[in-house]
């Protein structure tokens, strides 16, 4: 009885996945003590926060996939209109609009199209017949610039612009064609420099800060540089857990959130930055495999879009605290402290393990 | 399609996929493989460097506030600069418990609650690392005692900082303004235009007036200092160093020595005067009165002076010449004459035989004359010469309300000046839309009548009154009005000036401008009503007088000032502009509670003239009750004591 019951509810778990998912988390659980001044309570809220997303991840996982593709449209449209009342109605909370109120609850619509987006495009593409023509990808490009311009518009620009790489995958997935692909980058290579002129002295400036952090060392370059002493300081074995100096001191802003790989690097060194990154790496790469062998042309966009999503959250993140990459803000996935992007993101690993556990047997 | 090619198809697409996402695996693992030798080059070749900064010492990015530009007048005399004074300041992260530390500090040095308040609300707003002030303006005593004990305290230490302040003290307070401690709402707006980052380490911000509208420029750039502290807390090294560019000097077209003409000239009444060159629309004069020591609010207002400031009956804070809104009255009436005149109505030789009152058709409602008996035959000429009402009446009416506001609006009434700054009020040019918007009420022809003598729903400040008479003294060429002529490099001394900038442009007949200034030249000569402001006077001015009421008169009731209280008298008003044939200065000046513009607000004006025309000063202020006596003689004319 209690056997069957046991494997009732891991009938559409991935054992692969989830158990690289869970180690990821637990090890953000440790960092996150750390980060945190060793604050039990933060650590403990956090715990709360993965077991509501693992819940929420089992749901995805035993619904099958053709559920979701018909759910496609509907939730797109649903998260529209909830981004359209952000913007004339939203709440404004440290200079952004991206909250809004219903009823009771306050709920952030951008996190709700970072799925239904990529599940829009992919049930899309899945319905054209085989040959996909120009206006086909034309008309994908637009479902998703839409809620793109309103997101950039709050402004969130890390979360506008992980669902423009979410929508850009299934693009590149469905078959966009290299010749226009490249054509857009030489265009754009041939841009860059007129735009350039064009530009205000003041708006040129915010972007050599960008990438350049050290020409606003109090302002916008001051987390940049203290996140690259707090890396670079770790050495090849790090400080030791609980022991980074620039982490425990108070000269590392967001350190539980976005920058909180700064404080992992400090602590756990070269050797621990590799090894989170291969933890990273089979996450993405089952998620691969995952869409190798899915079944149809929506599972197969989908668990791609969803699977690169994730690699786009790790590669920004940490390019930005090592320095690389210009400050969007974007968490380190399962890693950061917070609940609302950690339910997207296990939300998005149950729909890959209802995609791989729902295969009808099929002789080919 | 059958079986087969479905089948292939299927396979083909699957091929397609499989190979971009190949594809996209090598991109990811390119990816990674960049982190990787970021975190080689970081964390292996770069280790020692990190190490160094890191462990051993820390460094601490110090900003270096500039200095904040001086305002200056056209002369050079300074109305606001910066000093030097000791500060006592904590650096929380060195400080083992800074409520210990701040206790241990007041054995010695005072620290009053209000500092403790301070220094809570600055240390919540900044990095641990960052020094935030305990203690301001330490003299030289207190700064002595803290250095013998130094020792004892880790982490606090006496610095220099700048401080502002201004020599003139009340002299054109409204205008100056005054910068005072950034607060929240400042932060709001910093960090909103991402200017936060250059305010690290700034703790003052203009609050009002030029302080605040030429903020970005008397700011100036924040440089800043990155050094190696070690253990003890010390600077070891600077690493490098950024020098802060200083703010821009800002210099005025005010004339300080007319500015304070201006002021001594009120005597104890409250009023506003503003005197704007008409060629350029330089401001020459900005004066509001009562004035008060912006010097009170740098630092921070103590809670008494601020309450007997706000809470005087007087409002001594309040910006009258872009803030406060008074009716136009009789000043209004040269506009008004220039409109009919260009609308074609009561060219001379027109005339009118004025029996005391105007009456609407199929109305017995009658519109009084200040005069009673009336004028007798009058002209437009000797209709602004005489401010017969009853001659403006009837040529509002004739020309509707919608022709005659939108000629005058030519003049700046009813919208900004644009003046150099902040919040300023528009007044009001009613018009039937208007009233509809506001009242749900369809407009009266009775309504148009009065707006003919500036009575009625017809508002302006004393600042949009001065650009009236300037706009028309410069035949109908409006100038933007403003306060800073141009502003220097503090740097290298270069002046860039603040460019004249015309903003509207209404053509006018010559010969119509030539009646409505005859008519206003008559004003200050013998049988006009403001003849004792011109005598004596080597220049033709020409003005006009006004008075508004304060409380409304009922129909048949007589207006007797010896019964009614002082606060409710009527508002006198008065604009002006010389030479008249060739006008270099043009003035308005309202005097609350003044009664009649000729005897009160007049006199102002003929003493900024005489200052600014033939550089004579006046003789040295006498009190009120006797300067009525000895600088306005008695009327010579009936005239004088009405409008």
């Amino acid at each position: 009885m209690i056997n069957r019951f046991g494997s009732y509810v891991v009938r559409h778990i991935d054992s692969f996945l989830m158990g690289s998912l869970l180690f990821t988390m637990l090890v953000g659980l440790f960092v996150l003590y750390s980060a945190s001044g060793q604050n039990v309570d933060r650590v403990l809220s956090q715990a709360a926060n993965m077991g509501a997303a693992l819940a929420i991840m089992w749901v995805a996982a035993n619904i099958a996939p053709q559920h979701l593709e018909r759910l496609a449209l509907p939730l797109y449209i649903l998260g529209m209109v909830l981004l359209v009342g952000v913007f004339f109605f939203g709440e404004i909370s440290h200079g952004a609009r991206r909250w809004l109120h219903i009823g009771v609850a306050r709920i952030q619509p951008s996190e709700l199209m970072k799925i239904a987006v990529p599940m829009l495009l992919a049930w899309y593409f899945s319905r054209r017949d085989n040959t996909l023509s120009l206006s086909n990808h034309a008309i994908g490009a637009l479902l998703l610039a839409i809620p793109v311009a309103f997101i950039m518009k709050q402004p969130d620009l890390g979360t506008s612009l992980l669902i423009a790489s979410s929508g850009f995958y299934v693009l590149f997935l469905a078959g966009l064609s290299w010749r226009l692909l490249i054509g857009l980058a030489v265009f754009a290579g041939v841009m860059a420099p007129i735009f350039w002129t064009m530009l205000h002295d003041y708006q040129r400036k915010r972007i050599e800060i960008l990438f350049d952090p050290y020409q606003d060392p109090l302002g916008a370059g001051y987390h940049t540089i203290q996140a690259t002493i707090a890396l670079g300081s770790g050495g090849m074995a790090g400080k030791g857990w609980l022991h980074g100096t620039q982490s425990q001191l108070d000269f590392l802003p967001e350190r539980t959130t976005d920058f909180i790989f700064a404080v992992f690097g400090e602590e756990f060194g070269l050797m621990g930055n590799l090894l989170l990154l291969l933890l990273f790496t089979l996450i993405i790469g089952r998620g691969m495999v995952i869409a190798a062998q899915a079944q149809n042309m929506f599972s197969r966009l989908l668990a791609g879009s969803i699977t690169l999503t994730f690699f786009t959250y790790v590669f920004v993140n940490i390019g930005m605290v090592s320095g690389i990459l210009p400050v969007v803000g974007v968490p380190l996935p399962l890693i950061s402290y917070g609940g609302t992007s950690l339910v997207t993101l296990l939300l998005g690993f149950g729909i890959l393990m209802s995609i791989h556990t729902h295969k009808k047997l099929v002789t080919s | 399609m059958n079986y087969r090619s479905e089948l292939r198809n299927y396979q083909l697409e699957q091929h397609n996929f499989r190979l971009r996402l190949a594809f996209m695996a090598v991109l990811v693992l390119v990816c990674f493989g960049i982190l990787g030798s970021r975190f080689f080059f970081l964390q292996m070749l770069k280790y020692d460097y990190f190490q160094t900064l890191a462990e051993n010492n820390r460094i601490s990015l110090v900003p270096i506030v500039p200095n904040r530009g001086l305002i200056l007048d056209r002369n050079g005399v300074i109305l606001a600069h910066n000093f030097f004074a000791y500060t006592l300041e904590i650096t929380p992260s060195k400080v083992k418990n800074v409520e210990d530390t701040i206790n241990e500090i007041s054995e010695f040095i005072e620290v009053s609650a209000a500092d403790r308040k301070r220094f809570k609300k600055l240390r919540a707003q900044s990095h641990s690392f960052e020094s935030v002030p305990i203690r301001t303006h330490l003299n030289e005593v207190e700064a002595a005692r803290f250095a013998v004990n130094r020792y004892r305290f880790h982490g606090v230490e006496i610095r220099s900082r700048l401080f502002r302040h201004y020599p003139e003290n009340n002299l054109g307070a409204h205008m100056l303004g005054y910068i005072g401690r950034i607060n929240d709402r400042d932060l709001t707006a910093l960090s909103e235009a991402n200017e936060l980052s250059n305010y690290k380490g700034s703790d003052h911000i203009g609050k009002s007036g030029l302080e605040q509208y030429y903020e970005r420029q008397l700011h100036g750039t924040t440089g800043f200092q990155q050094v190696e502290i070690d253990a003890d807390g010390h600077a070891v090294r600077v690493l490098s160093s950024t020098p802060p560019v200083p703010g821009d000097n800002l210099i005025l077209s005010i004339d300080s020595k007319l500015q304070r003409i201006g002021e001594e000239a009120f005597g104890d009444h409250r009023g506003a005067m503003v005197a704007i060159n008409p060629k350029n629309g330089e401001v020459l004069a900005y004066v509001s009165q009562p004035t008060f020591d912006p010097n009170l609010f740098v630092d921070g207002i103590d809670s008494e002076s601020w309450k007997a400031l706000n809470e005087s009956i007087d409002k001594p804070l309040i910006n009258r010449p872009m803030r406060g809104i008074y009716p136009p009255g009789s000043t209004f009436k040269p506009f008004v004459a220039l409109a009919g005149l260009e609308a074609g109505k009561r060219e001379p030789p027109f005339s009118i035989s004025d029996p005391g009152y105007f009456m609407l058709p199929g109305s017995s409602h009658r519109y009084r004359d200040w005069k009673p008996g009336g004028h007798g035959q009058v002209d437009v000429q000797r209709a602004i010469t005489v401010s017969c009402d009853t001659f403006f009446y009837g040529l509002a009416l004739d020309m509707g309300i919608e022709r005659l506001t939108s000629f005058v609006s030519h003049f700046g009434f009813g919208r900004k000046t644009d003046i150099d700054m902040k919040g300023e009020m528009s007044g009001l040019l009613p018009t039937p839309e208007w009233k509809w918007k506001r009242w749900k009420q369809r407009w009266f022809p009775g309504e148009t009548v009065i707006t003919g003598i500036g009575q009625g729903y017809t508002l302006v400040t004393p600042l949009q009154l001065a650009q009236a008479t300037a706009i028309l003294a410069n035949k109908g060429v409006a100038m933007r009005p403003r306060l800073v002529s141009s502003i220097q490099d503090a740097r290298n001394g270069v002046v860039t000036p603040n460019p004249a900038v015309v903003v509207d442009r209404v053509t006018l007949d010559p010969h119509h401008v030539e009646i409505v200034t005859q008519g206003m030249v008559n004003v200050t000569l013998p049988g006009g009503t403001a003849a004792s402001v011109g005598a004596g006077s080597p220049y033709a001015i020409a003005a006009k007088t006004g008075t508004a009421q304060v409380i409304g008169i009922k129909q048949n009731e007589k207006y007797n000032e010896s019964k009614i209280n002082e606060r409710h008298l009527d508002h006198a008003l008065f604009i002006a502009y010389a030479p008249a044939d060739d006008p270099t200065i043009a003035v308005a000046v309202i005097v609350e509670n003044g009664r009649h513009g000729g005897s009160t607000a007049g006199p102002i004006a003929r003493k900024i003239m005489d200052y600014y025309l033939l550089g004579k000063e006046p003789p040295p202020p006498v009190p009120a009750a006797d300067a009525a006596v000895t600088n306005a003689p008695e009327p010579a004319h009936e005239e004088e004591l009405h409008d």
